[in-house]
């Protein structure tokens, strides 16, 4: 493999790697902190131990995220050097604004809350996790205004001497209405993960009956939220596949392998055959759906693959300038399929617990532990769609991948750390799975009074 | 002084800042095995640093991304370059941040035992790593025309490079042994003084043979006065180590780093990178950097949100300024310890 290739397997494995931890850091932050407030202000223990509970969860999943993320900065300077240095006059100060704005807002608070149980006033302590919370989902902000700008490049100029990128404007960077749509569809995305992990864990208990009001409450919280995010994370899906029409065509007409130009297009959910554009043998097709996506008009033209293709190789110059067709295709569907897959389960799974009903049936809690991959896998599935169906470009229409890879990296030095980055995250991914499970299995702390109950702790938490 | 040489110091304060909080985090990391004697004791170190170690390396985070927007062609020409080199620094960056996390979440011997050893090692690798990668930025590497790097790993082993090594890993131990003395108390306390003493003895005469040599090939009439006072910084803060006047030892060794980061950016200035192939090829203040409205926005941003930052993490330090002993720990495994059998159907 070239290094390029190379490159490219290693950004896609650390980075889909990196974002199994962060939709829960984003999610499970703000979960802990309603439980947290719930608790000050009911004054009912049940919230502690729920705080507790998942605030450990929430810890053990943050620290994986935390130190996975430096990669993240990193290797664009490391194997995607080119791509810096055409970009980096507008790349970077999203990229700063995060680390300045965010980073220390997290690391600094979370360290509080942690360490500060019994040191800081309740009121105080309490704000430390809001804080968090804001600190990851402002930091989600940043780095999708950055990845917004690689999908639909605005407030900048090419520089006629250096024919590198110029920000023009940081206004329009931060406004991008790609980013304005991207930024709601990950954090809803990102709430149906900690929804998941709330009905996991209360299923595992509640099945094993040695489930009380904490897990009882986790459960119904959990399948509120995958709800309320699922609809929200359709919504604004749907909103950006109006703006994915209009800014990248190509990616529209690569997630339903449309050759042709055609209007009431519609959409298949399934197909059997090549997506080569050659006759496909079997497929369950909704009429109109994918003009009603990309148009919002049940008859309007969706561009084809072979259209923009021609139009493409006009502006740009002779080339192929199509994604892998394939992989934006089933990668489209699965997000979406996956995603409501994991909404109807919620909506079962609310209507059987209805006013403290608790299902006898073995499958509801089976269907509520395998529902915990669902969004996990959905949302890996959006980032490649996403990544993947801009390619061959790294900025759209600005820069090609190609032209982006780092010059003067060898592919040996590539390959060693590609296997020292996947060796290393495997183990991590096994260690902070083994050790969230036993957390799960081992239960919610017990009520206050009881033995073992939770009490504010001095400074010692590692 | 134009915006690029501001983003300059301004990067070199980071780097300061960075080497005086990471430091003292990495030195505890490094003493874990020789200072503390039993489990209890090394959870008293770690806890020492537990509330701040995350803020700490966030500096590294913040420099990073402000050489990104500020002086895009040094990040790309640095962080390529350096490659294998920072992928070792990643590696035990990664290792380490999670050990402080996963160490007492399982009440085992082994367990812990294994975490201290890579706590170590994740300590131990980036702080020799960051005087290696300083002392060749200084020295300058091999850059052609592209100002593409066109070594590899052993081109930054050379010894002088080794030699920065050595004395960023030293000082590093020291300044965490001055850290753990202020934090701690009764016999951690003193073995951590003990500690002091002795990475001293080994910290004071590379960091002069260091100095001396840059100074020597690379200095200027402003770098040597920083010199010098780096040198005078450390030796005062070893002494009143050797006194058990922990806070002016703590203050010696964090006003040596910021004075020999001061040094090492004084000398390489206007330069970002030079090159060893051809001065010509040399990255500078001015080719390197981003335009004038980048450098506009990215400094309204720090001097608006600086300040913020460092109230913030200033006060953690405040909240934290107690000192730990082994007896304050809880009882083992109380923190997790649960009333709610797990038991059941499987």
């Amino acid at each position: 493999m070239t290094v390029l290739e190379l490159s490219r397997w290693q950004f896609g494995i650390t980075t889909v790697y990196h974002f199994i931890f962060v939709p829960l850091t984003l999610s499970l932050s703000y979960l802990v902190a309603i439980m947290q407030t719930l608790w000050r202000v009911k004054k009912d223990d049940v919230y502690l131990r729920m705080t507790k509970f998942f605030g450990k969860i929430f810890l053990i999943n943050f620290a994986v995220g935390v130190v996975t993320g430096i990669v993240q900065e990193f290797q664009f300077g490391m194997n995607w050097s080119d791509y810096s240095r055409f970009v980096g006059n507008v790349f970077g100060a999203p990229l700063a604004m995060e680390a300045l704005l965010t980073f220390f807002l997290e690391s600094t608070f979370i360290g509080l809350w942690v360490f500060g149980w019994n040191k800081l006033p309740p009121r105080l302590h309490l704000a430390t996790i809001w804080l968090t919370a804001i600190g990851t989902s402002l930091s989600a902000f940043f780095i999708l205004a950055a990845n917004s700008w690689m999908q639909h490049p605005v407030g900048y100029r090419v520089d006629p001497a250096t024919h590198r990128v110029v920000l023009t404007s940081i206004w329009a960077v931060l406004t991008n209405s790609t980013v304005l749509a991207a930024w709601p569809h990950v954090l809803f995305a990102a709430f149906m993960v900690a929804g998941a992990v709330l009905i996991a864990a209360g299923a595992w208990h509640l099945a094993r009956g040695s489930g009380s009001k904490v897990f009882r409450r986790a459960m119904r919280l959990g399948l509120t939220v995958t709800l309320v995010a699922g609809i929200g994370a359709a919504v604004t899906g749907d909103v950006q596949a109006r703006l994915m029409d209009s800014q990248q065509p190509m990616k529209m007409a690569a997630a339903e392998a449309l050759y042709n130009t055609s209007a009431d297009a519609s959409f298949s959910l399934f197909t059997i055959g090549s997506l080569n554009g050659s006759k496909e043998l079997w497929s369950i097709r909704v009429p109109y759906l994918l003009s009603l996506i990309a148009t919002l008009n049940p008859h309007g033209t969706v561009q084809g693959i072979n259209n923009v293709e021609r139009a493409y190789d006009k502006k740009y110059g002779p080339g192929s300038y199509k994604p892998v067709i394939p992989v934006t295709y089933w990668s489209f569907r699965l997000m979406a399929g996956l995603g409501s897959l994991a909404a109807l389960l919620a909506a079962i799974g609310l209507w059987l617990t209805r006013r403290g009903r608790a299902p006898r049936s073995r499958w509801f809690y089976r269907a509520a532990l395998w529902g915990l991959p669902l969004p996990y896998l959905g949302i890996a599935m959006g980032w490649i769609f996403t990544e993947m169906g801009r390619q061959p470009w790294t900025v759209f229409g600005l820069l090609t991948t190609a032209k982006s890879v780092s010059p003067g990296v060898t592919a040996s030095s590539v390959i060693i750390s590609m296997t020292v980055f996947t060796l290393l995250y495997a183990a991590l991914a096994g260690i902070a799975w083994w050790l969230t499970v036993r957390h799960v299995k081992a239960g919610a702390p017990a009520e206050a009074g009881q033995p073992g109950a939770p009490e504010p702790l001095p400074a010692f938490q590692y | 002084m134009n915006l690029a040489t501001f983003w300059f110091i301004l990067i070199a304060i980071l780097w300061a800042g960075y080497f005086v909080l990471e430091g003292f985090d990495f030195g505890v990391g490094i003493l874990l095995p020789f200072v503390g004697r039993d489990d209890a004791e090394r959870r008293v170190m770690i806890n020492t640093i537990g509330p701040v170690w995350d803020g700490n390396e966030v500096w590294l985070l913040t420099a990073g991304g402000a050489t990104f927007a500020a002086f895009p062609l040094w990040y790309a020409s640095l962080f390529s370059g350096f490659y294998l080199a920072l992928l070792l620094i990643l590696a035990a960056l990664i290792v380490r941040g999670v050990c402080f996390e996963f160490r007492s979440k399982v009440d085992s011997p082994r367990w812990r035992a294994n975490w201290d050893r890579a706590i170590f090692a994740g300590s131990a690798l980036p702080a020799l790593l960051w005087g290696v990668a300083f002392a060749n930025i200084v020295r300058g590497v091999p850059l052609n025309a592209a100002h593409v790097y066109t070594g590899n790993l052993l081109t930054l082993l050379n010894w002088y490079g080794l030699l920065g090594g050595l004395v960023t890993l030293s000082l590093f131990t020291l300044h965490g042994a001055n850290f753990l003395s202020l934090r701690t108390s009764g016999e951690l306390r003193r073995r951590a003084r003990r500690a002091a003493t002795s990475a001293a003895l080994a910290a004071i005469p590379l960091a002069a043979v260091f100095l001396a040599v840059t100074q020597y090939s690379h200095g200027k009439p402003a770098t040597d006065i920083t010199a010098a006072l780096a040198a005078v910084a450390l030796i005062g803060g070893a002494a009143a180590a050797a006194r058990g006047r922990e806070g002016w030892a703590f203050a010696g060794t964090a006003v040596t780093m910021v004075l020999a980061v001061a040094t090492l950016f004084g000398d390489l200035y206007p330069n970002v990178l030079p090159s060893s192939t051809s001065a010509a090829y040399s990255l500078t203040v001015n080719n390197a950097s981003s335009a004038h409205y980048t450098l506009v926005v990215m400094s309204w941003v720090a001097i608006i949100f600086t300040p913020v930052v460092l109230g913030y993490q200033g006060w953690t330090y405040w909240v934290f300024r107690k000192r730990l002993t082994s007896s304050d720990i809880p009882a083992v495994g109380q923190a997790s310890k649960t009333a709610e059998p797990a038991g059941g159907r499987p």
